[in-house]
């Protein structure tokens, strides 16, 4: 039975719990001149028994998918002749995956060796057991549970309550795998930043004031000695993000209020769209923007007052960043100043404030909450934007706070160490883990000062 | 002014013994009155030393035509009331007086409405000062979400009508004794002022609107979350002001109407339909809408 008619069942059997358990409650609920006495309404009743009847079965069945593969191919190998099972590990793994690759019945590079077949074929039948046997216990446990409850139905059974706490913990559940992928993401970068602070002291990552993360492979090259300082990344990530919000921030937020203070509502219906298409173009698109249009134009303006400007900036790659990210600015500010309450605005109009008094004192305090947070939003786009920086900015860390010069930021550092490398063992690729941890740091830091600035300032309207 | 009070609670009461209301309408048909039908206004619509004057103000919202033909006069220091049914178009009206409908798109508003015998509407008028002469004290409280004290000094600090920070803290402080908030809240001046309660935000509100010294001040309800201390604390106020000012009220209150306007206008489904003086027009109304409502007939 495929895994798609069980489910199909067991959503039928919950139904069906949903009837037998109303049903159920009427009957047993109803004295002989028909008056319910029931603590909860009919269908509580038929909502427990549905829940009690399809939860613990699709409980099985995510648990069962979930260990089914690890086990079967455990299983399997250990089936397999002495001689593979005695193969290196990276070896024994190629051979898994051919394995699985004839199970799922995908062409197979080279020659299939009889044993390998005939693992796939046990494979095969281990996987025809397992689907019977999710099927049958899913199926009972439903069943069970459909019984078990419908015995329980009693006029006093407190079915509301109990239908609101499973609703409850099924919320908790949900927000409870939110929060346990976000700590596993920070687990699994953690452990391999400590795997390259074996390797590099956490001082001088922190402090180092040079990046230039080519190890020598061989001794005797030349001028590969390997400096891991990430100093000069973040400064360029912080001086090319810097650049795109004085670009972002005063261009959103005033086209923000231009359109939901001034402008009539056609002129929205028609700006507000296209300002957010400026979103949606694809950033290797700002990428040629910046480095074939904007970043030739500003070393030839540069040229002509006699600043020598590098042909790759981080003026050039933050300004186009920069446009890049209006539309989180003014989208996120636009809607916030729209929630403020009209009645606001007649108050401050009604003591004879001006229009632009009204928009300075009472509307942007009031939306402040908002627009700080689509400017934090802007904020990590533009940390974590790589492809702009890359055509635009250039590869070289630079220890710099010209906007002039070339820089590299952060991202784009990790990309260059991971591109092409699949053993994650040298402090080279390892450093790519510790610089994505550093950056994790300093946007939580962001968001926390972000947070407590706007708890400060903000004037919360009801 | 005894009599007044007794029309008023038989009005308002609305349950009285069936021969009591009996005798209302007898003694109501003793006189003449302008039959339901007629919708052209009753009564004096002028006064002798006019504040502002509106002439055939029409007001539509899109289709809905929310105010019709109405011509009224507002007296220079004289407390004017507005009454009627919920939804007549009464804070329609007030809110002509200082153009806040300008605010609500495919709101449009016909005639001519003046102040001191300048159109207001007129092409050549900067609504900004109008807004400052012609103060408006909102139906639903709407405090600024800045602290108490914000609240009252922001009308005054953008009017530049304080040099220094005592004169200021001196302007709040009279406002809001003025509006009987102070002694409540003069410890918690910091204090946000969406934190108070319903009244205390309407009485907050009293005291912005004062607090920039308006010579028209337009009431919508200003008593509406108030109890019977507070709404005299207010209604000593309006006396007071009248001194000095023009002052609109609208309210639900008839005690109240008669209690603080010398004239009273009764709108009725958007046409001004009796103007008069206060004790007449509860005493001895001549239409016979007026006469509904303030029995407590109206339905
Ligand atoms: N912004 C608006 N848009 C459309 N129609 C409106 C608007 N404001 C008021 N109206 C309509 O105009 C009519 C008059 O409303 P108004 O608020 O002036 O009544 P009111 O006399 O103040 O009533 P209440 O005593 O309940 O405050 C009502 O029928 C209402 O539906
Ligand atoms: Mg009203």
């Amino acid at each position: 039975m495929s895994p798609t008619t069980l489910i199909i069942i067991l959503l039928v059997l919950s139904t069906f719990g949903y009837y037998v358990g109303r049903r159920r409650a009427l009957v047993v609920g109803c004295d002989s001149a028909g008056v319910k006495n029931l603590h909860s309404r009919p269908i509580y009743y038929g909502s427990l028994t549905a829940l009690c009847c399809g939860i613990p079965a699709m409980l099985l069945f995510g648990f069962w998918l979930t260990f089914e593969s690890t086990i079967m191919t455990n299983l399997v190998v250990s089936e397999l002749p002495e001689a593979l099972q005695n193969l290196p590990t990276a070896e024994l793994n190629l051979q898994v995956n051919k394995i699985r690759n004839l199970v799922d019945g995908n062409i197979v590079a080279g020659v299939v060796e009889a044993e390998i077949q005939a693992a796939a074929d046990h494979y095969r039948n281990l996987q025809a057991t397992s689907n019977a046997a999710l099927a049958v216990a899913a199926i009972s446990v439903a069943i069970l549970g459909l019984m078990i409850v419908r015995a329980k139905i009693t006029p006093l059974l407190r079915a509301r309550n109990r239908v609101e706490q499973i609703i409850r913990y099924m919320l908790i559940a949900c927000s409870t795998i939110a929060i346990f992928t976000t700590i596993g993401i920070v687990l699994s970068v953690l452990f391999e930043s400590i795997r390259f602070f074996n390797a590099v002291p956490i001082a001088e990552f922190l402090f180092g004031l040079e990046w230039s993360p080519q190890m020598a492979i061989r001794a005797d090259q030349v001028g590969s000695s390997g400096a891991f300082g990430a100093v000069p990344v973040f400064v360029g990530t912080l001086l090319i993000s810097a650049i795109a919000m004085c670009v972002a921030v005063p261009i959103g937020l005033m086209s923000a209020i231009y359109l939901s203070e001034y402008a009539n509502k056609t002129f929205r219906a028609v700006a507000k769209p296209l300002i957010e298409i400026l979103a949606g173009i694809p950033t290797v698109v700002y990428g040629f923007f910046a480095a074939l249009t904007v970043a030739p134009f500003i070393r030839d303006s540069g040229d002509l007052l006699g600043l020598g400007v590098s042909s790759e900036s981080a003026l050039a790659a933050g300004a186009v960043m920069g446009i890049m990210i209006i539309p989180f600015v003014s989208s996120l500010s636009d809607d916030f100043i729209n929630a403020v309450p009209q009645a606001l605005r007649d108050g401050a109009y009604s003591l004879g404030a001006t229009q632009s008094e009204t928009i300075k004192n009472v509307i942007l305090p009031a939306a402040l909450p908002g627009i700080v947070g689509g400017v934090l939003l802007a904020v990590s786009r533009a940390i974590g934007e790589t492809m702009i920086v890359v055509m635009a900015a250039g590869l070289a860390a630079n220890l710099t706070l010209n906007p002039l010069e070339t820089v590299t930021t952060v991202t784009v550092q990790i990309v260059t160490l991971l591109v092409g490398d699949q053993e994650f063992d040298s402090p080279k690729t390892l450093a790519a883990f510790a610089l994505g941890l550093l950056l994790f740091v300093v946007t939580l830091l962001l968001n926390i000062i972000a947070l407590k600035v706007v708890r400060k300032y903000r004037e919360q309207y009801e | 002014m005894i009599a007044i009070r007794e029309i008023n609670e038989v009005g308002f009461v609305g349950q009285m013994p069936e021969q009591d209301t009996q005798q209302q309408v007898r003694a109501a048909t003793g006189r003449v009155l302008v039959n339901r039908e007629n919708r052209e206004t009753v009564g004096e619509i002028t006064v002798d030393h006019p504040r502002m004057t509106c002439r055939d103000v029409n007001v539509w919202y899109g289709d809905k035509h929310a105010i019709k033909s109405v011509s009224l006069d507002v007296g220079r220091n004289e407390v004017i009331a507005m009454i009627g049914p919920s939804g007549c178009g009464k804070s329609t009206f007030i809110r002509c007086l200082n153009r806040m409908n300008d605010t609500i798109e495919g709101c449009r508003i016909t005639g001519a409405i003046t102040l001191d015998g300048i159109d207001i509407y007129g092409k050549n008028i900067d609504v900004v000062p109008l807004r400052a002469q012609v103060g408006m004290v909102f139906q639903k409280p709407n405090p600024f979400p800045k602290s108490i004290y914000e609240n009252i000094a922001y009308g005054p600090r953008i009017h530049g009508m304080a040099a220094n920070k005592a004169e200021l803290d001196e302007i709040v402080e009279t406002s809001l004794i003025k509006a009987g908030l102070w002694n409540e809240v003069k410890d918690w001046l910091g204090q946000p002022g969406t934190g108070l309660s319903g009244g205390q935000q309407q009485r907050l509100c009293i005291a912005r609107t004062i607090a920039v010294n308006p010579e028209v001040i337009l009431m919508d309800e200003p008593c509406s979350a108030l109890d019977p201390i507070a709404t005299a604390v207010i209604e000593d106020l309006i006396d007071e002001l009248r001194e000095q000012y023009t002052i609109v009220i609208v309210t639900h209150s008839m005690q109240q109407a008669s209690r603080v306007s010398q004239r009273t206008a009764y709108f009725h489904l958007g046409d001004l339909i009796e103007v008069g003086s206060t004790p007449q027009i509860f005493t001895n109304p001549s239409h016979q809408l007026t006469e509904d409502y303030i029995t407590g007939r109206f339905g």
